[in-house]
């Protein structure tokens, strides 16, 4: 039978995904700074902590390097921890448990053991939060063998993908694009799963293959619209994981456009668009291109706290447009 | 990285260019901007700009030889940049070098003048992965395709819009085999043969010539023309024209304008076109593009050839603004610094001997035109008007048309409306 589905909010579909593995799994706890009484950094948690108490939501200190070891440890030890940082931009200080703890112990441990935690990353610019507070850092952490990491970009998503990070036996990284928390759209209820490592194609087209994630994905499918009234057809892919990558979706859809166009807010050098360009150039696909590849990524530079500098740092509509207009167009 | 400088493509149908002149030698310093080389395409002169500054090295564009378009003619280092031999991409793409061999070997068969393809750039043709790929599936030279992307990039398209060099129908390989032969002409060897060693000499085929060529032999080859002649009557055209040159405002000693006959000859076609719309028009094989605006081609005779530049819009703008236009084509013309944009196209053209007492002539349809007017000279003739014999100045124009899409009454319709335009000027003013 099919579930119900209602609108609720990227948050609240995080909260409901959350809830509902906790009732479902007692071993599945909840840790990070401010998440119990007073909800979360971003409203989160909300009054999770009422239904489920103190010893299952879990305040830690402002200390996100300990915060992060005690949840490794909690989930090499049997617990489902799902830590939020308050920030992504945090991650710096918890890297060695990240990237030299959760991501290892599995490989150096011969398997022995695994290390099923879930981390929370509230990501992006757009907030006036400027440079400390703002950045993309999710190809930091996938460049690392051993994590997933994902940035679900719809309710519906991010609530199936939280699932499916809660039910994985290895270290889970979820970006969560903080202008996304309060879009609604529709999410069932109950339990379903969104897999990792699957792209989707949110717009089908024949004229170019932008492959996007996060609220760019809202950004390309918003400049598609555009680019039909003038009679352009562009595909648009929600890359939805970044590691493992979703090599066959892409390359497919390249190999039917011919044109790819990378729209990510991550710094573009040596981000995902990177890792894109590369994989197709590198694949059967390159030899059914017809244009370079183009990416469009975060500029290279801090975020500045200026708004308007703050919009013209990271990819806008008028600007996705116009760079796949040049590029059908043959102008590029 | 030094800096390419490539054989730029300046016009649409451009595979190839000529360098005629280079402004500056190897080692020389160049500032961004600075006009390197002149370059000769089918239909024109142009300037091109250096596209950075630094020193000019590896000029391996030789003066005179086609050269595929995107190919490298010479780098610039910037200043301090380290000059190492030539860079890798290894240049000095002579196109199409004169066939002698086949020649020889057809003796038979005519070589016609196709437009210089088979361009050897070393394997270096700036082309999308997609196009190589096409290309080797259908065994075309890469090469021989002309790009239409950024710096002559090759696409996909360029390679699906492409098409061999039309072969001569009747080879040795096909011996009357296809229905309608052309004619094949005599071999090079054969004419040359003809006439006593010493006796002449042989003057090398510019670009324009060899295109004119082409064109014109497919044009009389695959358009079935037809010709309808008509005399007007241009006495009050003489008149109305002496007395708007008269009342021309005179500005710092110079009347603002000087209308000729050949510009309300333009003006009365443009305005038959808009009058009787089904002739203008393009025949196309998947219908026929049924213009709004009348673009009139006027050929205008130029050293080593003839150039049509277009009137755009002719049927909406005044006789001055024509006639100012067309001088100033006209001008550019002769001077070889026409732009693509302004002899490519038209919906219709006009070609005026009259100045030359040609009394009367057919002229060549020009694809994509459907029509061209040929205009003859003004002069006194006995006319009868009823019974009486009067002197009248007549001008004999001749319609060539396109059967394929225009016929025969739509035709006599068409320089009926010109001939009372031509009649009754007063209508071209309003």
């Amino acid at each position: 039978m099919d579930a119900a589905v209602r609108e609720l909010s990227y948050s609240q579909a995080i909260q409901e995904a959350m809830a509902i593995a906790m009732e479902a799994d007692e071993r599945v706890i909840l840790m990070g700074e401010d998440i119990g009484v007073y909800g979360g950094a971003f409203q989160v948690t909300g009054d999770l902590i009422d239904r489920f108490g103190p010893d299952r939501v879990m305040d830690t200190p402002i200390s996100e390097l300990g915060g992060a070891g005690v949840a490794v440890g909690a989930a090499v030890t049997g617990l489902r921890p799902i830590f939020e940082f308050q920030f992504s931009d945090f991650a710096a200080l918890a890297m060695e448990q990240i990237v030299n703890q959760a991501a290892k112990m599995r490989y150096m441990l011969g398997g022995a053991v695994s290390v099923p935690v879930v981390m929370r990353f509230p990501g992006g610019s757009g907030t006036g939060a400027a440079a400390q507070h703002s950045q993309s850092l999710e190809a930091w952490l996938g460049h690392v063998p051993g994590l997933k990491v994902i940035q679900p970009a719809t309710p519906h998503d991010v609530k199936g993908m939280l699932l499916a990070a809660v039910a994985d036996p290895d270290p889970v990284m979820i970006f969560e694009h903080k202008l996304l928390y309060k879009m609604k759209g529709p999410v069932p209820e109950g339990h379903y799963t969104v897999p990792i490592g699957k792209a989707e194609v949110r717009r089908e087209g024949r004229d170019l293959t932008v492959v996007a994630t996060s609220l760019m994905v809202h950004k390309a499918l918003e400049a598609a619209e555009t680019l039909a009234a003038e009679g352009m057809d562009v595909e648009v892919i929600d890359l939805r994981t970044i590691r493992p990558m979703d090599r066959e979706t892409v390359i497919e859809s390249v190999k039917k456009t011919s044109r790819l166009m990378c729209v990510y807010e991550g710094v573009k050098t040596l981000g995902v668009g990177a890792e894109l360009s590369a994989m197709v150039a590198e694949s059967e696909a390159f030899d059914y291109l017809d244009a370079p590849i183009v990416r469009l990524g975060g500029a290279e530079t801090p975020i500045p706290y200026n708004p308007e500098l703050e919009k013209a740092a990271v990819p806008q509509v008028p600007g996705i447009v116009a760079a796949a207009r040049d590029l059908i167009r043959g102008a590029r | 990285m030094p800096v390419e400088v490539i054989m730029p493509k300046v016009d649409m149908d451009m595979a190839t260019g000529r360098i005629s002149k280079w402004f500056f030698g190897d080692g020389a310093e160049v500032k961004k901007g600075d006009v390197l080389f002149e370059i000769e395409t089918d239909k024109a002169a142009m300037e091109i700009d250096a596209p950075a500054s630094g020193t000019l090295r590896d000029i391996s564009g030789r003066e005179g030889v086609d050269i595929a378009v995107g190919a490298p003619v010479a780098w610039i280092y910037e200043a301090g940049e380290a000059y190492a031999g030539a860079p890798a991409q290894q240049p000095a793409p002579a196109a199409a070098e004169p066939a002698k061999a086949p020649e020889e070997a057809r003796p038979a068969a005519a070589v016609p003048a196709v437009p210089p393809a088979a361009a050897d750039t070393g394997g270096k043709v700036r082309a999308t992965p997609l196009a190589r790929r096409l290309a080797q599936e259908a065994g075309i030279d890469l090469s021989a395709v002309g790009g239409s992307g950024p710096k002559g990039r090759v696409t996909r398209a360029d390679v699906l819009a492409w098409r061999p060099p039309e072969k001569p129908a009747c080879t040795a390989a096909a011996p009357a085999a296809s229905p309608a032969p052309a004619p094949a002409g005599p071999s090079d060897e054969q004419v040359r043969r003809l006439f006593a060693e010493g006796s002449y000499e042989v003057v090398a085929h510019s670009n324009m010539r060899r295109t004119i060529a082409r064109r014109l032999v497919e044009a009389k080859s695959t358009v079935p023309h037809f010709y309808l002649t008509v005399d007007c009557s241009i006495d009050a055209l003489l008149k109305l024209r002496t007395e708007l040159n008269a009342a021309a405002p005179v500005a710092d000693g110079r009347p603002d304008f000087k209308l000729s006959v050949n510009d309300m000859v333009i003006r009365a076609y443009a305005m038959a076109l808009r009058a009787v719309p089904e002739a203008n028009v393009s025949w196309t094989e998947e219908g026929l593009l049924k213009h709004r605006h009348a673009d009139i081609g006027v050929a205008v005779s130029v050293p080593g050839g003839l150039i049509t530049p277009i009137v755009r819009s002719a049927e909406i703008k005044t006789l001055s603004a024509i006639s100012s236009e067309m001088k100033d084509l006209a001008a550019r013309a002769k001077d070889g610094k026409l732009k693509a944009e302004e002899y490519q196209g038209g919906t219709g053209a006009v070609s005026n001997l009259g100045m030359f007492g040609v009394r009367e002539f057919a002229a060549i349809v020009n694809p994509p035109h459907a029509t061209i007017l040929a205009v003859g000279a003004g002069e006194r003739r006995p006319v009868m008007v009823g019974d009486e014999v009067r002197g009248a100045t007549l001008m004999t124009v001749t319609l060539s048309t396109d059967h394929r899409a225009v016929d025969g009454a739509l035709g006599a319709e068409l320089i009926g409306a010109f001939r009372s335009y031509i009649e009754r000027p007063m209508l071209m003013l309003v």
